[in-house]
């Protein structure tokens, strides 16, 4: 049952896009880890992107391609000198293939924490159904 | 449950040898981007990434810890050290089925030494958008101070 549902999703679920765009923003270029997971209404993508403001978050959608992208300012203040530095400012950024069967007009995002919760709805064709089989 | 990384750790300060950390992290980070592995940060293993800075009169940790309950977060202060642990716990999720699981979950702990000593008393914390800021202020005798140089 589950392999069935599986199967299906990865022929058209989100799927990672090579990035081949550069980035024209001055600083670091950031992955976010994300988390994707499959419920029988919607597809549902967690991804860490800390230190992003809301209003530094775009989620674009552009020809089935779903890119999120937030930036990240420098939390340091300017009397202050690094000690120790693990960790850069710069853009997260990802991007995934939406397939057709995502209803666009209904994506939701929610930013939490540092962490973006992006519910992406099933459009109707696509949820799964019960076929009666009939006998002769 | 992943523990990513559960150890005592120490800063090492900025000491010629301690370049080669920095150049450790660096060749870590471009190999991340070049083989295009995602899901670990600058800092591969170690979580949460810490930047710690200074000015004249106080110290700053701050951590990268996105998606937990501040309530949960454990800060705790011993001499010189400031410790933080807690637990990432995604909420549960019921009949779903995962296709990407890269976001790190399971308890976690780390720990600063500073090297001078600071007020554990007046300690501040903040978690704003995923990013626990600590505001650790100096001891007087820790400030920099002017001496000034007379001429018989």
């Amino acid at each position: 049952m589950a392999t069935e549902q599986t199967q299906g999703l990865q022929a058209q679920g989100p799927r990672d896009i090579a990035t081949t765009t550069e980035g024209t923003r001055p600083g670091v270029l950031l992955t976010p880890p994300v988390d994707i997971f499959e419920a029988s209404e919607a597809l549902t993508v967690l991804a860490d992107m800390p230190g992003v403001k809301p209003g530094h978050l775009t989620i674009d959608l552009h020809e089935g391609v779903l890119t999120i992208t937030g930036h990240t300012e420098p939390q340091q203040g300017s009397n202050e000198v690094a000690v120790v530095h693990e960790y850069p400012a710069g853009t997260f950024q990802r991007s995934f293939t939406l397939s057709e069967a995502i209803d666009q007009a209904q994506i939701q995002a929610t930013l939490t924490h540092g962490v973006l919760r992006l519910r992406l709805p099933k459009a109707e064709q696509a949820k799964p159904r019960h076929i009666k089989i009939q006998s002769a | 449950m992943i523990v990513r990384q559960l150890r005592p750790w120490s800063v090492a300060w900025n000491t010629p040898t301690n370049s080669f950390g920095q150049m450790r992290r660096d060749m870590e980070s471009l190999l991340e981007r070049l083989t295009g592995a995602a899901g670990e940060g600058p800092t591969s293993g170690v979580f949460p990434p810490m930047n710690v800075s200074e000015d004249r009169d106080h110290y700053y940790v701050r951590a990268l810890i996105p998606g937990v309950d501040a309530a949960k977060l454990d800060v705790s202060v011993v001499h010189q050290t400031i410790a933080v642990s807690g637990t990432r716990q995604s909420p549960e999720e019921q009949g779903v089925s995962y296709h990407r699981k890269e976001r790190a979950e399971g308890a976690f702990s780390r720990s600063v030494t500073l090297p001078e000593s600071f007020d554990g008393a007046r300690v501040d914390a903040k978690y704003v958008d995923g990013v626990l800021t600590l505001t650790l202020p100096k001891h007087e005798a820790a400030k920099p101070r002017r001496v000034t140089v007379q001429t018989s």
